[in-house]
Formats: structure tokens, C-alpha cells, sequence
């Protein structure tokens, strides 16, 4: 299905994503948009695997589990985050993440 | 060989009496205490009767006739190094045993006197302990048998001055007065710890035997020129005087003793008449073979501030009203003439005349004298007033102090033949042989001395009758008991023939009455007394126009010269608002300043840094990041070269 | 196993003991017993010590005992004692008896105050006993910490400031003792072999020269934070002003005296040198320092302050008589320690005590107390003269020794010195008499005052004990001096091999 298409291209695919995740996750305010933003870097990472297993090790299948795990644990991580930012939500009315800063000095 | 051991009991009966009734005084009734104060008096005076007749008449003296040093007792009590240690003991010499029967004849009369005139007081008590705990310091000082125990008992002799001052402790007066007396000496006593450092550092002892034997180590070390081109030895001579100084009231270290005369009357006469403040000429007396040896320089010191405090302390006598403070003044003018006298004095003989007129004169005016202020207290205790202007006439009222007043007044003006004429006769020739000059600033003083003690005698006895709120009345047994024996003494004491126990090599020699001395010094005495007698007998007006005549320095005199306004200003002004003040100010700003600096940085520091712990996750996760990625680009950097 | 160890034992037990009562009373009672025993046993020392030394043992140190605790870096429980450390010990145990008297009023959280006091106190008692530096510097730092609890709980006034720093200048006193320790370790075995703690080992050895120099400033200002060496001591008057009773008494009696030790037992004992090369900056900050704080306590008017500026005199003075190097002035150093410990803690209960009635610790609001509290203001009258060096008191012969040890001195330098330090004395009398009279004597000012009342009975104790304490050494202090002298032969010895005419 691949074939054909260098691994150069997935990696830059991936950093691209990588990136946008990075900078999703340091500028946008949303809590929610934050956690996309961590799905995307958890995404960036989990296509790097997939590529890396297929083109350079296409006998193990280490890398397709690493993915099937991350995908696995993203998705409860997910829940646990959501279920924070609900709380969070009821208690402030807010998700604004600038006014969440309890914790300072 | 006669065991003296039994002399260790004289120091140690007072001590017992002091503990005993400091610690369970309360449980006694007052006048118990007074007595078994008393009676452990008694029992020491007879104890050291004994001692000096033993001494004097039963103990051999060595082949040359020389009275011996005996080390009666001496107890180690603590080691500084080989060399240096200090001992406990007692040393029965021909003055210290003078002194023994002084202090506790004097001592044994006050506690007598005492009982009468403390009578009802609140700290009955507490007065006769602290009069043990006075005679037991004394007798230590007198008995000393080097010079470390003497500057323990020399302490000790000024802390009981200070508690017997201060003795009315709710009175403000007396308070400030006992703590003038307590720090002026103290400021002395350095000058004698100075003193001793100094000599036991040249020496390598403290022992007094050894430091003024023929063979003393005073005599040959520390001879060279240390400082100011004087000697070692003398330097530390004149520190030693110092101390002796300041306990003996000389010029300028005197301003304590005329407030001393707050404390009781008792107390005036046993420490602030006979014994303690004579310590001093006692001190020098004691190291009197190094100060004529070596220290020559040292002996005229003595003598000039013996000869000017005499005659200083004269002029103010004249001028005060306060009964007991001429009286005070009378005695540091009759010190000044003993230092005088052992200023003058040489040693060994004939030329150590002026040593045994000066311990002659200390004997006899510590009777006299005692008896003076024990008088002046049964005037005080009759008409509740120190001030002489509110006297008058009493020689009516109390025929008996009257009487033995009389016979002090004209003991201490040197008529024949009172004791005072004996020892003071014998002063002036010794100064004679030494210097006309101060031979005749004596003369006067002489003649000042009978001056204002009859201008004292006729304003209390005599003159306009006062009226009193109620009518004097003599004073009880007790006191004038001690009164009459102390009158008996000063009548007799001036024919014990002095030079042959005392002289200041121990050997007894013969001295003469001089005849071209004594006359003109009975003159100059019988002179003051007429002056007195001109002015004062009945109420004239010629004092006033005298002390008016003579203006400031008469005005100067009343105010005792303003060494008092010296000294306030000195300490006050000087000392407290210029050296203790800054550097109270220095410690809290500048050096704790530093510390709360040092925390304040710290602080400020930390309170910059936390800054950066803002609470916004995203400024974490940038900085975490940031962190990352140049952490990458820099290790890769390494990597690739 | 030696009975030294007891001197910890005793107070753990107390402590536990004391952590399982319940009322106020059983903890008094516990700490009583607790720290009795230890007194008992303090003076049993003395008279073991005094027994062996008369039997003729004449090792450098008695009652040794030597476990390894930690075999890496070969540190020892190793403890034992001469004639000074006996000494030392003898003033905790009564300074600590006096104090748990003292503080007799405790009302607030008595458990957690007098836990806190004998922990503290335990850890003097190490200090003293141990011979292992990071035992003793373990100790030392036991010592130290409970004090910060102790002023900022239970103290008064501006408490968290001077807990905060009494706490921060001794904690910087004691990272530079670190320092110096670890600068003694690693220098403990030039000729290779094992590194040691061992105190009584490195003092065998020769510490390089250079090292020493390194090390001596850090060893003698760290330890001399503690004995108030002028310019480190402003601690001490805040520290004490706001400090409950009994540890103004521990303090100013027992801890800071563990800065005097220091200095004696490892600073200038090992590194004898540096000490020699060194001391003389030291000297000049200590005659400051002795004249410095008199003068300073003339001008106080709290109770506390005074003490502590005459504490910071007398403090001075034991590190003027250390630096002197000769037996007697060292001798002098050991005893006005001892001196100085029992009389300041003697002074720091009186006035705990008449604060406690006046409720004011300013000279000027009081007069004539003298009147209404007779037992107390006489025993402050003897505490006075005692401070001010009178005969009969332990102040003398501490003094005393040290001014004749120190004038032996040979040069301009320390006579001079010796003088300025003598003239303390005058000083002293100055601010005693002039609190005595403002105090205690004349008219009663205040008239709500003729109601208060004198001592209570364990006031009595905690008094008469102290007093005991100075009248016994002022009066009969031979067998105290000889003690002492006999502990000072190794460091005699060291001091004389660097500098030979050093006497």
C-alpha cells in the first residue's frame, strides 16, 4: 500500500504534527483544545512507529503494538483528562487554562 | 617554739558568725543575733590579746633581736602554675599583729555600741552580719600571707563597705553613695591587680615573706627602664599604690568616702575610720622594703599625694556643716599624713622613723577616731540631725559624750599628752629629716586639724542653745560603755612605747621625744584650738566674714574643689553618652545591621527568583520544551564534532 | 561498654518517658527524675574521675568506648573524658537541673517544651562525651536545633525573628565547622591509610601547614558564632531577650559553651599551627569583644539585654584566655566556662523569675523589689557580685587565672591586651551596681508591686542549686583547677612543640 513512498515523508509528516501539537499545547487557552493538541503530539508519535516498523523492520511487530498501546492508553488518559476539565468546569465555570494558576508562588 | 595555729580560728569565727546568721539569721530574735555577733567578737579580740602578747614577749626573737615572720597557717588554695599559687593563711608579724588588735578592738566596741544604737532598726540582723562578714574580710586582709589573698580580702573589705553603705538600701542616697564607693575602688583595684600582675610576673611569687626578705627577687629583677624612664618594679609599685589609694580615700580617688558617711554611724567609724580605709597604708606599709629598695620614685608618689591629700582634705574639713563628713574629711586628711609619713620614711633604724610614726599614728587614730564618729553617732542618735547649724549647747544634755569627745578633739589636735600628740610628733619629725618644706604643709595641717575639729567641738557643745522638739538625751549603756573605754584608750595609748615593737626592719629601737619638734607642733595645735575657741565659742560673725574675705576658693573648698562635678561629668557625659551609647547604637546598627543585611540580600534574592514559578502551565511546558530542544541541539552538536 | 553512655541513655529514656504522660504534672515530675539522675550521675563522674586520677591513672583520656557506626567512612561512636570535658559535664547536668525548675510555670504544651529541652540537653551532653568529630558535630547540630522550636514556640517578644536568627547564624556557624571537620578528615591520614574522624588519632598527626591555615578560620569562626566571638554575637542578645527562662539558662549557660569547647578541643588542638600563626586577629577580636559587650550592657535597660552583652564579656573572655596558649590562662579559659555557666544561668532564672511577677523586663518601670521579693533580689545581689568577680565566687578564680595566666604572656602585645581585659572588671561593676540599685534598692515605684510575691519553692531549688554551683568553685576551687590542668597536658604539649617559649 505504501510502497513507494520513502520514510523520509512519513517522518516529516510526523514532526509536522509534532509540532502543531507543541504549539497547539503552549498557545491555545481551551483545556479542551490542549488536549487535542496532546492527541496530536501522541499521533505524531504513533505514525513514526507505524513507519519506522514497516520500512525498517518489516518482519517484527514491535512498533504496531507500541502504537496499538499508545492509541489504548490516549484513550483513557483522554477520559481522565476529560473527566478533570468537567470538574474543573463546574468549579469555575471556566476552562480557561491562564486561570488556573492556583499553584503559583 | 609556741604553736600559733589557734590564730586560723580568728578568721574563722567571724566567717561561721556571717554564714550562720546570713543563712538562718531570720529564725533568731534580732537581738540574739547582735549578741552572739558580739560575743564571737569578744572571743577574737581575746584571741588576738593573746596572740600579741605571745608574740611580742614569749617568742624568741632572732640572734640580731629581729621580731620573726611566722607562718602561723597557710593553706594551698589554688595553683596557677609552678610558680604562682595562692595561699590561705595567716602571718603574724609585728604589724599585722598592730593591726589584729586594732581591728578587733575597734570592731568588738562597734559591735557593742551597735546593739544600743541599731536598737528597733528593721535589719538588726542583717547589720551584725554584714559587720562579720566586715571583720572576717579585715582580719583576712591584715593576716594576709601574700599579696593575691591580701587582693581577696581587699575585695572582700569593699563589697562589706558597699552592703554597710548602701546598709538603708530604700533610701536613694545612701544607695548611690554605696555604689560610688563600691566602683571608685573597684576602679583602684585594677590599678592594684595591675600592680600584682605586674610584680609577680617580674618576681615569679606572690608570698610576702619572700618578697620583702633580704633575699627578695623584688631587688634585683625588673630593675630596667620599661616605661616613662621608670623601672619595672617601680611601675608596678605605683599601681600597687594605687590600689591602696583608692581604699585609703587619698586625692584623687577620695570623692567616695564623705557619701560613705550614709551608711550608719557605726559603720562610719569601724570601716570608714579605723580599719578599712587605713588598709591602704597598711598595703604600702607591707611592701614597704621594696618600695624603699627599688622603687624609690613609687615612695615619693606616696608621699606627695599623701602630704597634698592631707592638707586638701583639711581646708574642706574646714568649711563643711555635716558632723560626719568632717569627720570624714579629718580622716582622709590624717591618712594623707600617714602615707606621708611612710613617704618620708627609710628603712631600717633611725631612718625608718617615719614608718613606725606613720604605723604609730594609724594605731592611735584608729581609736580616736572611732571614738570621734561613735560620739558624733550618740550626738545624731539624741538630736536626729547630722547638720551642725542645728546643734548647740548640748554639752548639758550629754555630759558623757561630751566628755569623751573632748578628750578625741583634743587627742587629734596633738595636746600633750593625748596620743594623738605622741604618734603626730613623731610623723613631723620624720618629715623634718626628709623636707622642710613638707614639714611645714604638715605644721599647717596640724594646725588646721585642731582648727575645725574645735570649730565641730563648740558648735555641737557649745554656742546658742538650740531648741529641740524634745529634750537630747545621753545615749544608753551600750554605747557609752564603748565611749569611755575608747576614751581610756586614746588617753593611755600614747605611752605604749611604740618603736620598740614596730620599725620597719623589726628591729626595736629607742625614739625620742625632740623637744624643738614637739613645741612648735603643740603651738600650732593650741593656736587652732584658740582660733576655734575665738570664733566659735560663742556665735560671732567673723567665720562668715572670713569665708567671705576669702571668696572663691572659699566657695571652692564648701564645694569640696567640684572634684565630685569632675567625676559626674567625666562618667555621665563622657563615659555613658560618648562610649556606651555608641556603641550600643554600633552594635544594633552596624554589626547586627550587617547580619540583618546578610538575610535581607538572601530574601530579596529569593524573592526575585520566585517569580518564575508563575502558575501558567503553558509558560512550564514552554520552558520544559525549550529546555528540550536545546538540550538536543546542543548534545547533537557534540556528537557531530 | 562505658557508663558514659548513660549521659544519652538517661535523657532518651526521659524524653520517651516524658512522651508517654499525660498531665502536666507527671512530665514535671518525669523530667525531674529524668534529669536528677542525671546530675547524680554527673557528679558520680567527677568523684570516678577524681578517684581514678588519684589512683594513679594517668591515661589521656578515661572510660573509653569505641563502636563503628558507619564502616564506610570509618565514623565512631567513640566516647570518653579528661578533666575538662568532666568539668563541661558537670555544668550541663546542674545548669539543666536549675533550668527544668525554672521553667516549673510552663503552661503552654509543657510535653513538647520540656522534650524539646532535653533533647536539646542530650545533645550537649554528646558533644562533650564524644571524641569523634561528625559524632560530635552530630551532637553538636542536636544541640543546636531544638532551640529554634523552643524560642519560636514558647518564646516572647519578637520571637520568630530572633528564633530565625539565633537558628541561621549558628546554622552558618555550624556549615563551616562542617568544613573544617571534613578539611580535618581528609587530611587525617597524610602517609595514606585509612581517613578518620577520630580526634584523639588526628592529634597525633601533623596536619600540613597550609591545610591548617585553610582550616583553622573556618574551625575557630564557626565554633566562635557560638561563644559570641565579636563580630558574630548579635544573635545572642535578641536570641536570649526572647527566649523562655530555661533556655536563655541552657543557652547562655551550657550552649554557648560548646563554642568555647570547639575552639579548645579542635580548633586550636589540632591544628596548633594555624592557631599559633592565626590567633593573634582572633586575640583582638576577643579583647574587643570582652570590653565591647560590657561597655555595651551599660547602656541597656532590658534585664535580658544586659546579660546577654555581659554574657558576650564573659564569652570573650574564655576565647581571650583560649588564645593566650598557656596552661594557666587555658586552665582560666576551662573555668570561666564553668564559672560563667552557672552564673549567667543563675541570672537568666532570676530574671525569668521576677519578670514572671513584674511582667516587665525594663530596669526603669522597677525599683526597690528588695522589699517584696527578698530570697529573689538577694540571690540577683550574689549572682551580681559573683558576675562582677568577687572573691568567694567562681568569677574570681576563673578571672583571676586567666589575667595571671595571660600577663605571664611574654611581648607588648598580650600585656596590653591582658590589660584592657582586665579592665572589664571596672565595667562590670558599673552595669551590675547600677541594675542592683535601680532594681532592687530604694522606694518601691510601682505600688501594684507590694502585692507580688517572693520565690516559690522550686524557684528555691533551681536558685540554691545555681548558687551552690558558684560558691562552692569561689570557695574551695583547687581540686576544680587541678582537674582541669590535668586535662590540659596534650594540648600544653602540641602548643609547646609549635612554639617553644610559649610560658
Amino acid at each position: 500500500m505504501f510502497e513507494g513512498v520513502p520514510l523520509t515523508w512519513f517522518l516529516i509528516t510526523g514532526t509536522i504534527m509534532f509540532f502543531i501539537g507543541i504549539y497547539g499545547f503552549l498557545v491555545r487557552k481551551n483545556l479542551i483544545t490542549i488536549l487535542m493538541s496532546t492527541e496530536l503530539i501522541l499521533n505524531s508519535v504513533n505514525i513514526n512507529f507505524v513507519a519506522f516498523n514497516k520500512i525498517l523492520y518489516p518482519d517484527h511487530l514491535e512498533g504496531m503494538f507500541f502504537t496499538i498501546f499508545i492509541i489504548a492508553v490516549a484513550a483513557a488518559e483522554a477520559s481522565v483528562a476529560i473527566a478533570i476539565i468537567i470538574n474543573i468546569y463546574r468549579r469555575l465555570v471556566n476552562i480557561d487554562v491562564e486561570k488556573m494558576n492556583e499553584m503559583k508562588y | 617554739m609556741i604553736d600559733f595555729s589557734y590564730t586560723a580560728l580568728i578568721l574563722l569565727i567571724p566567717l561561721v558568725i556571717f554564714v550562720l546568721s546570713g543563712l538562718f539569721g531570720n529564725r533568731f530574735k534580732p537581738l540574739v543575733s547582735g549578741i552572739i555577733g558580739t560575743a564571737g567578737l569578744f572571743v577574737i579580740w581575746v584571741l588576738s590579746l593573746v596572740t600579741a602578747y605571745q608574740y611580742f614577749f614569749l617568742t624568741e626573737k632572732a640572734a640580731d633581736g629581729t621580731f620573726q615572720e611566722l607562718l602561723a597557717v597557710n593553706i594551698r588554695w589554688l595553683t596557677f602554675s609552678d610558680k604562682l599559687h595562692i595561699d590561705m593563711g595567716v602571718l603574724l608579724d609585728p604589724i599585722s599583729i598592730m593591726m589584729l588588735l586594732v581591728v578587733t578592738t575597734v570592731s568588738f566596741m562597734v559591735h557593742i555600741y551597735s546593739i544600743g544604737y541599731m536598737h528597733g532598726e528593721k535589719g538588726f540582723m542583717r547589720f551584725f552580719s554584714f559587720l562579720s562578714l566586715f571583720s572576717f574580710s579585715m582580719l583576712g586582709l591584715v593576716v594576709a600571707t601574700n599579696i593575691f589573698q591580701m587582693y581577696i580580702f581587699w575585695e572582700l573589705v569593699g563589697v562589706s563597705s558597699y552592703l554597710l553603705i548602701g546598709f538603708y538600701y530604700t533610701r536613694d542616697s545612701a544607695v548611690a553613695a554605696s555604689k560610688k564607693a563600691f566602683i571608685v575602688t573597684r576602679f583602684a583595684d585594677l590599678g592594684f591587680l595591675v600592680g600584682i600582675l605586674i610584680l609577680s610576673y617580674t618576681t615569679g611569687t606572690f608570698d610576702f615573706i619572700t618578697l620583702t626578705g633580704d633575699e627578695s627577687p623584688a631587688f634585683t629583677s625588673g630593675q630596667g627602664i620599661w616605661f616613662m624612664g621608670l623601672s619595672t618594679m617601680t611601675w608596678s609599685m605605683i599601681f600597687v599604690f594605687i590600689g591602696g589609694a583608692g581604699k585609703s580615700a587619698m586625692f584623687p580617688l577620695h570623692i567616695w568616702l564623705p557619701d560613705a558617711m550614709e551608711g550608719p554611724t557605726p559603720v562610719s567609724a569601724l570601716i570608714h575610720a579605723a580599719t578599712m580605709v587605713v588598709a591602704g597604708v597598711y598595703l604600702v606599709a607591707r611592701l614597704f622594703p621594696i618600695y624603699t629598695t627599688t622603687a624609690p620614685v613609687a615612695l615619693d608618689v606616696v608621699m606627695y599625694v599623701g602630704a597634698f591629700s592631707s592638707v586638701f582634705a583639711a581646708i574642706i574639713a574646714c568649711t563643711q556643716y555635716d558632723i560626719k563628713r568632717v569627720l570624714a574629711y579629718s580622716t582622709m586628711s590624717q591618712i594623707g599624713m600617714m602615707m606621708f609619713a611612710l613617704g618620708v620614711s627609710g628603712d631600717g633604724g633611725h631612718e625608718g622613723l617615719g614608718f613606725m610614726a606613720s604605723m604609730f599614728h594609724l594605731f592611735t587614730h584608729a581609736f580616736f577616731k572611732s571614738l570621734l564618729f561613735l560620739a558624733a553617732g550618740a550626738i545624731i542618735h539624741a538630736v536626729h540631725t547630722n547638720v551642725m547649724n542645728e546643734m548647740g549647747g548640748l554639752r548639758k544634755y550629754l555630759p558623757i559624750t561630751h566628755a569623751t569627745f573632748l578628750i578625741a578633739c583634743l587627742s587629734i589636735s596633738g595636746i600633750p599628752p593625748l596620743s594623738g600628740f605622741f604618734s603626730k610628733d613623731e610623723i613631723l619629725a620624720a618629715g623634718y629629716e626628709k623636707s622642710l618644706l613638707l614639714y611645714w604643709v604638715e605644721m599647717i595641717v596640724s594646725g588646721l586639724t585642731a582648727f575645725y575639729m574645735f570649730r565641730l567641738y563648740y558648735s555641737i557643745f557649745w554656742g546658742k542653745a538650740t531648741q529641740y522638739h524634745h529634750t537630747p538625751h545621753e545615749a544608753p549603756k551600750t554605747m557609752t560603755v564603748t565611749l569611755i573605754i575608747l576614751a581610756v584608750i586614746t588617753l593611755l595609748a600614747g605611752f605604749i612605747p611604740f618603736s620598740h615593737f614596730v620599725s620597719s626592719d623589726r628591729i626595736p629601737f629607742a625614739a625620742h621625744l625632740d623637744l624643738s619638734i614637739a613645741l612648735p607642733a603643740v603651738l600650732v595645735g593650741l593656736t587652732g584650738f584658740f582660733v576655734a575657741t575665738l570664733f566659735y565659742r560663742k556665735e560671732t560673725t567673723i567665720p562668715g566674714q572670713i569665708f567671705n574675705f576669702l571668696g572663691g576658693f572659699s566657695r571652692a573648698a564648701y564645694h569640696k574643689f567640684y572634684i565630685d562635678e569632675f567625676y559626674l561629668f567625666v562618667t555621665k557625659k563622657i563615659i555613658f553618652n560618648y562610649i556606651s551609647r555608641p556603641i550600643a547604637w554600633f552594635d544594633r546598627h552596624i554589626v547586627d545591621g550587617a547580619m540583618n543585611g546578610l538575610s535581607y540580600v538572601t530574601n530579596e534574592a529569593s524573592f526575585r527568583i520566585r517569580r518564575f514559578q508563575s502558575g501558567q502551565l503553558q509558560q512550564y511546558a514552554l520552558v520544559f520544551v525549550s529546555g528540550a530542544i536545546f538540550l538536543t541541539l546542543f548534545f547533537l552538536y557534540l556528537w557531530t564534532h | 561498654m562505658s557508663f558514659l553512655t548513660l549521659f544519652i541513655i538517661i535523657p532518651a529514656l526521659t524524653v520517651i518517658g516524658i512522651l508517654l504522660c499525660k498531665k502536666h504534672m507527671q512530665v514535671k515530675w518525669t523530667a525531674v527524675v529524668g534529669m536528677g539522675l542525671q546530675l547524680i550521675l554527673a557528679i558520680g563522674l567527677i568523684f570516678l574521675f577524681l578517684a581514678e586520677r588519684r589512683s594513679g591513672n594517668m591515661d589521656e583520656i578515661l572510660f573509653i568506648q569505641d563502636n563503628v557506626w558507619y564502616q564506610t567512612l570509618n565514623i565512631h561512636f567513640f566516647i570518653g573524658v579528661d578533666g575538662v570535658s568532666v568539668a563541661m559535664i558537670g555544668l550541663t547536668a546542674l545548669v539543666v537541673f536549675a533550668g527544668i525548675f525554672a521553667s516549673w510555670d510552663i503552661a503552654d504544651l509543657p510535653r513538647e517544651f520540656f522534650t524539646s529541652l532535653i533533647l536539646l540537653a542530650s545533645g550537649v551532653f554528646g558533644f562533650f562525651i564524644s571524641l569523634d568529630l561528625f559524632t560530635m558535630f552530630l551532637f553538636y547540630e542536636l544541640a543546636v536545633i531544638p532551640m529554634y522550636l523552643l524560642i519560636g514556640i514558647w518564646g516572647s517578644g519578637p520571637r520568630h525573628y530572633s528564633a530565625m536568627k539565633l537558628t541561621l547564624m549558628l546554622m552558618g556557624g555550624s556549615a563551616l565547622i562542617l568544613l573544617g571537620i571534613l578539611g580535618l578528615y581528609f587530611n587525617s591520614a597524610p602517609d595514606g591509610g585509612p581517613l578518620t574522624f577520630d580526634l584523639i588519632q588526628i592529634s597525633k598527626i601533623q596536619i600540613p601547614v597550609d591545610a591548617q591555615l585553610f582550616f583553622f578560620p573556618l574551625l575557630f569562626v564557626g565554633f566562635g558564632v557560638l561563644g559570641a566571638l565579636f563580630p558574630f554575637h548579635t544573635w545572642s542578645p535578641d536570641g536570649h531577650a526572647s527566649a523562655p527562662t530555661a533556655v536563655s539558662m541552657l543557652h547562655a549557660g551550657v550552649l554557648m559553651k560548646l563554642g568555647g569547647y570547639g575552639c579548645y578541643r579542635v580548633a586550636v588542638f589540632l591544628l596548633p599551627e594555624a592557631a599559633h600563626q592565626l590567633g593573634w586577629i582572633f586575640l583582638i577580636l576577643a579583647t574587643i569583644g570582652v570590653i565591647y559587650g560590657a561597655l555595651g550592657a551599660v547602656w541597656q535597660k532590658d534585664l535580658k539585654y544586659i546579660n546577654a552583652y555581659s554574657s558576650v564579656s564573659h564569652c570573650a573572655l574564655v576565647l581571650f584566655a583560649i588564645l593566650i596558649f598557656n596552661e594557666t590562662a587555658m586552665n582560666g579559659a576551662i573555668m570561666q566556662m564553668i564559672s560563667h555557666g552557672i552564673m549567667t544561668a543563675l541570672f537568666f532564672a532570676l530574671i525569668g523569675m521576677i519578670y514572671g511577677r513584674t511582667h516587665t523586663r525594663y530596669i526603669n518601670e522597677m525599683g526597690g523589689l528588695m522589699k517584696v521579693m527578698p530570697f529573689l533580689a538577694v540571690a540577683y545581689v550574689i549572682a551580681g557580685l559573683a558576675s562582677l568577680g568577687l572573691p568567694g565566687f567562681s568569677g574570681f578564680v576563673a578571672e583571676m587565672t586567666i589575667f595571671v595566666g595571660a600577663f605571664q604572656k611574654i611581648g607588648t602585645f598580650y600585656r596590653v591586651a591582658t590589660i584592657i581585659a582586665a579592665s572589664s572588671i571596672v565595667v562590670t561593676a558599673v552595669y551590675i551596681l547600677r541594675v542592683v540599685g535601680i532594681l532592687l534598692l530604694g522606694k518601691i515605684t510601682n505600688p501594684e508591686y507590694e502585692t507580688i510575691t517572693d520565690a516559690k519553692w522550686y524557684d528555691k531549688i533551681s536558685v540554691v542549686a545555681l548558687i551552690f554551683g558558684i560558691t562552692l568553685i569561689g570557695l574551695a576551687p583547687l581540686w576544680l583547677s587541678d582537674m582541669i590542668t590535668g586535662g590540659l597536658g596534650p594540648i600544653m604539649q602540641k602548643l609547646l612543640a609549635v612554639a617553644p617559649i610559649l610560658n
